[in-house]
């Protein structure tokens, strides 16, 4: 019997690489060759979100589903805006009517709660996009490697290459993944990669009237952006996750989700 | 323009309160099914081993049994998976370039690593019969037959030898394999929950318990399920017995003895899984509740309003308590242990359910509901697929599966000869 | 037939092999780590290059100017002047060759979107000239009596 079960061992041992022998044969088959960096040396796009300043017009929604190609319809979106509106009793009302994209023109909640104007104790408007995360766990848990961060900070996702699996949906603190209606794979903010690569600034900060949204290059010191990061006190949305976050909120209630 | 719009998800979350815009419940039924699945894979390939590596001689019929069954499993644990992939047919993607920070990204790999160790494992224990097959067949006329033979011819590999060392080798492979296959099997399914809870974003899934939960109630499935058909083949032997040679003979009470036997000791086992299982869980709940982290408030609502029927009612109730006060009562008869067999099945499943559709029932905003309604009556290829009818269709995909196996692998004839 | 027992491990080994020729001929040459590791930058290079070619239509104020230059002026002195002209007249693209005309936006709501009165007074939208849209002209549209592109009440 204890001879039997030596071997069990024995067997279990063996069995125990074998199983692991593959994988690791996998890996030293990943190709690692043409290391060149993607993108722009010293470039690490940030974005600047200043929550006074937003009035919830919602140009920004219309205009990243535009120039996105994001169907106008459809309820997901890679940016949108929320509404908060505090309460005396110290309750939060949030909603987000088609992410924003129409504005907010009812003063009711959700189109069904209408909250008393007496009672209202402050609001505002906070608008959210991708964070372009140092640490995104959504590449991190990518199966096949088809989301990735280029060179200047950027996550983005590879159309072709992308199975639709939903993890990295699962993965994102925010909500800002989706399955896009029309291509069935994973979707999320590009910080406009073709425009900010051209030199121009994103879809929905052209859009913005009242500057409420920014985008910067952390590296460059003498960028306005970056000089409001570096010398005003800013926050980020859900620090505790780890993500290192790289959309800077000037104006942000603890209240904001 | 008219593009087909498909905003997966929409169609069966219902949102409430304040739920980010792209929040759905994107990981619905199928997923429910895939730990489940490879569950019971699991379970069967773990009770073949026992006869083949431990010896338990009168598991020697159920052996060939779930070592086929669990081969018939197999495509079944991938199965889900692929329907609910929204680019299926770029599911070899994950062979091609895994990246290994990926929990999913092993499953191509531990999966095919699976399969191959089953496949090996049934080849060896049925090699002999191929050639005896081969033989037999030949020279008999009919395309069924040539074909038949070919097939067999094939199934060889052209290894003919069945001299007693060419056999004792088999015998030996076949031990081999099936003792490499437990761990495998094992790692293929607590790296499951791996998937799971390994989710920092989710506040439900996040805990390094998980992948021990998910082992533990997985080892509790796939021998309720192993029991449950143990108890159905030996029924049917009973019955076979009883119309052969009457209700009295020393045959057919022989059979009830062994049944019994076997069924009280597993029985056992299945009550030790059991109470590992339920107690990490309870465990989970506990500090979760004690340590009231942020996401405390939202879960405890989720839990004990929300979810309150389908948890501690149906999961822990009527698919943990009863069952286990049921084969603790003394004077266990058959029909009783059946009966907590199906319940144990049924709880495992309500588990499975509970983690996956309960970890996406709040908002990560923490401050909205999300509700699941399972597409019933599909009308088009996605409300089959995640519905009703697409869950179905994998469970029922086994015994089918089986069912065309056994023309080639019999797994039952073999034993009575 | 020396020894058969290493057969199925040929089979498994020639599955492998047959998985690796595939995976040599439908990975792209250009996958693989490009950037400081593994978790973050194993992808497909040439994925970069296709974002970054991306079709552009929102072709911003500057390129209005072009052909549109007394409108580009006299509405960016105005109140209105922090608004894009795409706002309201619709992503330029590759106007006027595509689309020939552009799809105007003229509706109540647009101009809702910021000039409707919530009852937010430290909102920075209490700056904003607003309206009940039910009360105000429910039924015709803001531009039969304001200008949008000199849209000042006192002028007007």
């Amino acid at each position: 019997m204890s001879c039997s079960r030596r071997k069990l061992l024995k067997s279990a041992m063996t069995a125990t690489l074998a199983a692991s022998l593959p994988i690791s044969a996998f890996r030293f088959l990943s190709p690692a060759e043409c290391r060149a960096a993607t993108g722009t040396e010293g470039t690490r796009w940030v974005f600047l979100i200043d929550t006074n300043k937003c009035v919830g017009c919602g140009f920004c929604v219309k205009a990243c589903k535009k120039e996105n190609e994001i169907p106008y319809d459809a309820p997901v979106t890679r940016t949108w805006v929320e509404r908060y509106v505090v309460t005396e009793d110290r309750k939060t009302h949030i909603d987000s009517p088609m992410g924003g994209r129409d504005g907010f023109i009812d003063p009711k909640i959700r189109g069904e709660e209408l909250v008393d104007p007496e009672n209202i104790a402050k609001t505002f408007f906070v608008p959210k996009l991708c964070n372009q995360c140092d640490n995104p766990p959504c590449v991190q848990v990518c199966p096949v490697g088809a989301t990735y961060q280029t060179g200047d900070g950027v996550t983005l996702v590879d159309r072709e290459w992308c199975i639709g699996c939903g993890y990295c949906i699962m993965a994102c603190p925010y909500g800002v993944r989706f399955f896009h209606p029309v291509h069935r794979v994973a979707d999320k903010c590009t910080f406009c990669y073709h425009l900010i690569s051209k030199g121009r600034q994103t879809a929905c900060v052209d859009a913005c009237p009242f500057g409420a949204r920014r985008i910067g290059n952390l590296l460059d010191q003498d960028d306005p952006v970056t000089r409001i990061i570096m010398t005003e006190r800013v926050a980020v949305l859900k620090d505790e996750y780890g993500t290192k976050p790289q959309a800077f909120y000037l104006g942000l209630d603890r209240n904001v989700r | 323009m008219t593009q087909e719009l498909i905003v997966h998800g929409a169609e069966w979350t219902e949102k409430l309160l304040y739920v980010y815009p792209n929040e759905y419940i994107y990981w619905s039924i199928q997923i429910v099914m895939y730990p489940y699945m490879t569950g019971l894979v699991a379970g069967a390939f773990v009770l073949s081993s026992l006869y083949h590596v431990f010896g338990q001689k009168d598991l020697r019929e159920m052996a060939r049994f779930s070592l086929v069954f669990s081969l018939a499993l197999l495509p079944v644990a991938m199965m889900p998976l692929m329907l609910h992939l929204q680019q299926p047919l770029r599911g070899i993607y994950v062979m091609f370039t895994p990246h290994f920070t990926s929990a999913i990204a092993a499953f191509g790999i531990v999966f095919s690593t699976y399969a191959a160790i089953v496949l090996t494992e049934i080849w060896f224990v049925y090699r002999e019969y191929f050639v005896q097959q081969t033989i037999a067949l030949q020279g008999k006329e009919g395309l069924a037959h040539r074909s038949k033979r070919v097939l067999y011819h094939i199934l060889t590999l052209g290894a003919y030898n069945t001299d007693p060392a060419a056999i004792a080798k088999d015998k030996k492979a076949v031990k081999i394999m099936a003792a490499i296959g437990i761990p495998v099997a094992g790692f293929l399914h607590g790296y499951a929950g791996f998937i799971f809870g390994s989710v920092k974003a989710n506040a439900l899934w996040m805990s390094p318990l998980m992948p021990v939960i998910f082992i533990m109630s997985a080892v509790v499935s796939g021998i309720a399920l192993c029991m449950l058909t143990y108890i159905i083949i030996m029924e049917w032997k009973k019955l076979k017995a009883t119309l052969a040679k009457g209700r009295g003979d020393e045959s057919v009470i022989d059979i009830r003895g062994a049944e019994m036997d076997v069924i009280s000791k597993t029985a056992r086992y299945l009550m030790m899984f059991l109470v590992a299982a339920i107690s990490l869980e309870i465990l989970d709940l506990i500090f979760r509740g004690y340590t009231a982290m942020k996401s405390w408030d939202i879960l405890r609502s989720v839990m004990f309003d929300a979810d309150f029927f389908k948890i501690f009612i149906l999961q822990y109730g009527l698919g943990n308590a009863l069952p286990f006060i049921m084969l603790l009562l003394p004077g266990l008869t058959i029909r009783r242990t059946a009966v907590a067999l199906v319940l144990v099945l049924f709880g495992v499943f309500m588990m499975r359910w509970n983690v996956v559709i309960g970890g996406q029932a709040f908002s990560l905003s923490f401050e909205g509901f999300m509700h699941y309604h399972l597409p019933i009556i599909p009308h088009d290829m996605e409300t089959f697929k995640e519905g009703l009818f697409g869950a179905l269709t994998v469970a029922a995909t086994p015994f089918i599966l089986f069912w065309g196996l056994n023309k080639i692998l019999p797994t039952l004839t073999i034993g009575n000869r | 037939m020396k020894n058969h027992v290493l057969r199925p491990l040929w089979i498994v080994l020639a599955v492998i092999i047959l998985i690796l020729t595939a995976r040599h001929f439908m990975v792209p040459n250009n996958f693989g780590v490009h950037g400081e590791g593994f978790t973050y930058n194993f992808h497909r290079l040439s994925n970069v290059e296709e974002w970054r070619n991306f079709k552009v239509k929102y072709q911003g104020r500057e390129y209005c100017r072009d052909c549109h230059d007394a409108n580009v002026e006299s509405s960016a002195g105005s109140k209105h002047g922090a608004i894009q002209c795409e706002n309201c007249h619709g992503p330029a693209i590759d106007h006027p060759d595509d689309p020939e005309t552009l799809d105007i936006d003229t509706g109540r709501e647009l101009c809702l979107r910021c000039h409707a009165a919530l009852p937010y007074p430290d909102n920075p939208r209490a700056r904003i000239i607003s309206i009940d849209g039910d009360l105000h002209n429910p039924d015709t549209d803001c531009i039969e009596c304001h200008d949008p592109h000199n849209p000042d009440l006192e002028e007007g």
